[in-house]
C-alpha cells in the first residue's frame, strides 16, 4: 500500500469525491516525476537559471544578539521574493505533464499568487489567482505584479475575505475545473498529496541551508527557526535536520494582537483537532466546529489551519511552536532593516523575532533562520503601524 | 426499516419518483426554518434534504453559501439546528430527512457523539460533502451504529473502484451527481448518466437521487428517464427562501414550485 498521506493523526484527503481522481493524478504525476532524473533536471536547471538557486546564507553582523550567531537563508532573494517559487516551478512542470493548460491558485500574501502568475507567464499557461479582499488591499504591489505577469486576480469578499477564503474559493473553481486545470495549492496544507509534494519541493532550502552552515560554522545549527502559515518554508527548512536530534526545530506562528479567538491565527498554540481545506489537522474553531475568524499583521500567516506535518511534529514534541505577536514582528522587521540592511517580509518577520528571543536567553547559541520572502509588499502595512503608534505617543 | 426505504417502495408502487427538496437549516433563521420544513412535507415533497450549516462550505456555490451565512449570523449552531430537526420530527413521523454537512462539524464533537446527536433529533441518513469514499469508513460505522443510514456522493465519472466502495458503503440512497462543479442552478443540464445507473445498480448500490443544478421540471423528467429514482433540489428552494419578500409570500412561492416538481415526478 503506498502513502496515504497521514502524519500520525493528521492528514488524508478530505475533499468532494469528485476531486479525488484530479488528486490520484496528481500523487501518479509527482511519484513519476520523483523517480525520474529528466523532470529533476529540467526542474534543477529552471532553478538555477531562472529563479535564482542556490540561495545565500547570510550572518547577521550588527544587530546585537547577545553574543549568538544567527544566520539567514535568504529566500527573500530568490524570484518573486520568497520561497513561494520552488514549489510552484515543480507544480507547473507536473501540471504539465498531466496534460493541464490552465493554473489556479489561492494567496494570502501575494507572493505565492505572484509565484504561480510568473511561473504561468513564462510557461504561456492561463492563470487565475484568489485572493482575499482584505489581503488585496494590503498586499497591493503584489496585485499589480500578478496582473503585469497577465494572471486574472479574484478578489473574494466571502466569509473572512481572508487566505482562507480564497482555499475555499479556488476548491470551488476546482470542482468544475479539473479536467483543464491545475491547483498550485501554495502550502504544504491541504489533501494528500499537497503536503507531501509542497515539501518534497520546498525541501531545497534545508538541503541547501544545511551545507552552507556546516561550511560556515563547522557544525549544524542548535536551533532552526522558520515561520509558519501553512508550513510550507518552515517544513522546506526542517525537512533535512528532523532526523539531527541535536538540532531543535521551531516554529513561529501568529500571535497577533492578543490570545483572544479572532485576535490570533496561532493553530497549533491554540488550536484543536478539526478538518478543513481537505485535512485533518489543528485549527482554531469554536466549539461545534465553525472555523474560528483570525487576525494577523501578516496576510500569509492569517490562516485558522497548519499543514498536518506540522501538527505532527508538535505532537511528538520533534518541533515546537511559539506564537510571535503583531508588535514583536514589526520590531523585527524594523531591526532588521536598521542594522542588516535586509527588508524582511512580515511573515518572515516572525521567525526573526522568534530567533532574537531565543538568542536572548541562550549565550552563544548557533541558530538558522528561514527568511522566507521580502518585505517591499508590506512598507504600506509597516508604515501605518508606524504612523498609528507615532499617533498615540 | 430506514424511512427513506420505505419511501422507495411506497414511490415503487406508484411507478413514480422522488422529488427531494433541500434547505439550510436555520435560514432565514431558526423559527422561519422550522415553518419551511412543515410547509415542504405539506407540499408534497417526498423526503427532504437539510443543510447543516457550516462556516466553510466548499462545496457550495453562491446561492446556498449566502444561507449559510444568513444561518450562522441567526445563531444556526449544530445543536439549535436539532432542535429544529426533532420538532420537526414530532410532527411528521414518517418523512425522511437527510442530512447534508461538513467532515469539521462531525469530527469536532467526535464522530459518534454527532451521528447520536443527529439520530435523536430523528435524521435517517447523513452526507457529509467533504469525506470521499477512501475516508469514509470510521464516519459510515459509526453512522450505522447510531441507526443513521451513511450516504455517500457518486460523481458520474467515478472509476469503477469509486463506485464500488460507494455501493458497499453507502445506505439509503446513493447522491449521484448531476455535473461537476458546486451546488447552483443550471438552465443547461446534460443528464446523460445511464453508464452510472448500470454500473450502481450491477453493484447493488442504494437507490440513487440525482441533484447539482436540477432546477427546473424538464431536468426532472430526463433524470428520472436517465435512471434517478428521484432528485434532489438544493439552490432553487434556497433562493426562494433567501427573496426579500415577506414569509407568506415566500412559502407560497415554495410550495407551488414543490408541486410543480412533485408533478414531474
Ligand atoms: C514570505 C512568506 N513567508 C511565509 C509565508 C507563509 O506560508 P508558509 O507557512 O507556507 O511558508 C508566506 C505566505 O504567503 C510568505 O509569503
Amino acid at each position: 500500500m503506498s502513502f496515504d498521506g497521514r502524519f500520525g493523526e493528521f492528514g488524508g484527503a478530505f475533499v468532494p469525491e469528485l476531486l479525488q481522481p484530479a488528486l490520484d493524478a496528481l500523487d501518479a504525476a509527482f511519484r513519476e516525476a520523483s523517480r525520474s532524473e529528466t523532470f529533476t533536471r529540467e526542474l534543477e536547471g529552471l532553478l538555477a537559471t531562472w529563479a535564482g538557486r542556490p540561495t545565500p546564507l547570510t550572518k547577521l553582523r550588527r544587530l546585537d544578539v547577545g553574543g549568538a550567531r544567527i544566520y539567514l537563508k535568504r529566500e527573500d532573494l530568490l524570484h518573486g521574493g520568497a520561497h513561494k517559487t520552488n514549489q510552484v516551478v515543480a507544480q507547473a512542470l507536473l501540471a504539465m505533464k498531466m496534460g493541464k493548460t490552465r493554473l489556479i491558485a489561492e494567496t494570502g500574501a501575494g507572493q505565492h499568487g505572484v509565484a504561480t502568475a510568473m511561473v504561468g507567464a513564462m510557461f504561456g499557461l492561463s492563470v487565475r489567482i484568489y485572493m482575499g479582499a482584505v489581503d488585496v488591499a494590503r498586499q497591493r504591489p503584489n496585485v499589480d505584479r500578478m496582473r503585469l505577469f497577465g494572471a486574472e486576480v479574484v478578489a473574494v469578499d466571502s466569509g473572512t475575505a481572508r487566505l482562507r477564503d480564497a482555499v475555499n474559493e479556488a476548491l470551488r473553481d476546482w470542482a468544475e475545473s479539473y479536467p483543464d486545470t491545475h491547483y498550485v495549492l501554495g502550502t504544504a496544507a491541504g489533501p494528500h498529496p499537497y503536503p507531501s509534494l509542497v515539501r518534497a519541493f520546498q525541501r531545497v532550502i534545508g538541503r541547501e541551508a544545511k551545507a552552507q552552515f556546516l561550511e560556515a560554522e563547522g557544525a549544524l545549527p542548535d536551533v532552526v527557526v522558520a515561520c509558519v502559515g501553512g508550513g510550507s518554508n518552515a517544513i522546506g527548512l526542517f525537512a533535512d535536520f528532523i532526523e539531527e536530534p541535536g538540532v531543535e526545530l521551531v516554529g513561529a506562528e501568529a500571535g497577533g494582537r492578543g490570545s483572544k479567538v479572532g485576535d490570533h491565527a496561532a493553530s497549533i498554540t491554540r488550536g484543536t483537532l478539526g478538518v478543513l481545506h481537505g485535512t485533518r489537522t489543528l485549527l482554531l474553531q469554536d466549539e461545534e466546529g465553525q472555523v474560528a475568524a483570525t487576525h494577523s499583521i501578516s496576510a500569509g500567516l492569517d490562516y485558522p489551519a497548519v499543514g498536518p506535518e506540522h501538527a505532527h511534529l508538535a505532537a511528538t514534541g520533534r518541533a515546537r511552536y511559539v506564537a510571535v505577536d503583531d508588535q514583536a514582528a514589526l520590531d523585527a522587521f524594523r531591526k532588521l532593516a536598521r542594522f542588516e540592511g535586509i527588508l524582511p517580509a512580515l511573515e518572515s518577520s516572525h521567525a526573526v523575532a522568534a530567533a532574537l528571543a531565543i538568542a536572548a536567553e541562550r549565550q552563544g547559541a548557533r541558530l538558522l533562520v528561514g527568511l522566507s520572502g521580502r518585505g517591499d509588499k508590506d512598507l504600506a502595512t509597516v508604515m501605518a503601524a508606524d504612523a498609528s503608534t507615532e499617533g498615540s505617543r | 426499516m430506514n424511512r427513506f426505504d420505505s419511501m422507495f417502495s411506497r414511490l415503487e408502487g406508484e411507478r413514480r419518483g422522488a422529488f427531494v427538496p433541500f434547505v439550510v437549516l436555520g435560514h432565514p433563521d431558526l423559527e422561519a426554518s422550522g415553518r419551511a420544513l412543515d410547509l415542504l412535507a405539506r407540499s408534497g415533497a417526498d423526503a427532504i434534504e437539510v443543510g447543516l450549516p457550516f462556516s466553510d462550505p466548499i462545496a457550495d456555490g453562491p446561492t446556498i453559501q449566502r444561507a449559510t451565512t444568513r444561518a450562522l449570523a441567526k445563531g444556526a449552531t449544530p445543536s439549535r439546528c436539532f432542535e429544529v430537526v426533532a420538532r420537526f420530527r414530532s410532527s411528521h413521523p414518517d418523512v425522511p430527512l437527510g442530512l447534508l454537512t461538513y467532515a469539521n462539524l462531525v469530527v469536532r464533537p467526535g464522530v459518534d457523539a454527532f451521528y447520536a446527536a443527529a439520530g435523536r433529533a430523528g435524521i435517517d441518513a447523513v452526507l457529509v460533502a467533504d469525506v470521499p469514499h477512501r475516508e469514509a469508513r470510521p464516519f459510515a460505522e459509526a453512522a450505522k451504529s447510531a441507526g443513521v443510514a451513511p450516504v455517500l456522493l457518486a460523481p458520474a465519472d467515478a472509476p469503477a473502484a469509486a463506485l464500488e466502495a460507494i455501493a458497499t458503503l453507502g445506505e439509503a440512497f446513493t447522491y449521484v451527481l448531476a455535473r461537476r462543479g458546486v451546488t447552483g442552478v443550471r438552465s443547461e443540464l446534460h443528464l446523460d448518466h445511464a453508464r452510472t445507473f448500470d454500473a450502481l445498480a450491477k453493484l447493488g448500490a442504494p437507490p440513487p437521487l440525482m441533484g447539482f443544478g436540477i432546477s427546473e421540471p424538464s431536468h426532472v423528467r430526463a433524470a428520472l428517464t436517465a435512471g434517478a429514482r428521484g432528485v434532489i433540489v438544493g439552490s432553487k428552494c434556497v433562493a426562494i427562501l433567501d427573496r426579500e419578500a415577506d414569509e407568506e409570500t415566500r412559502l407560497a412561492e415554495l410550495g407551488r414550485y414543490v408541486a410543480s416538481m412533485k408533478a414531474e415526478t
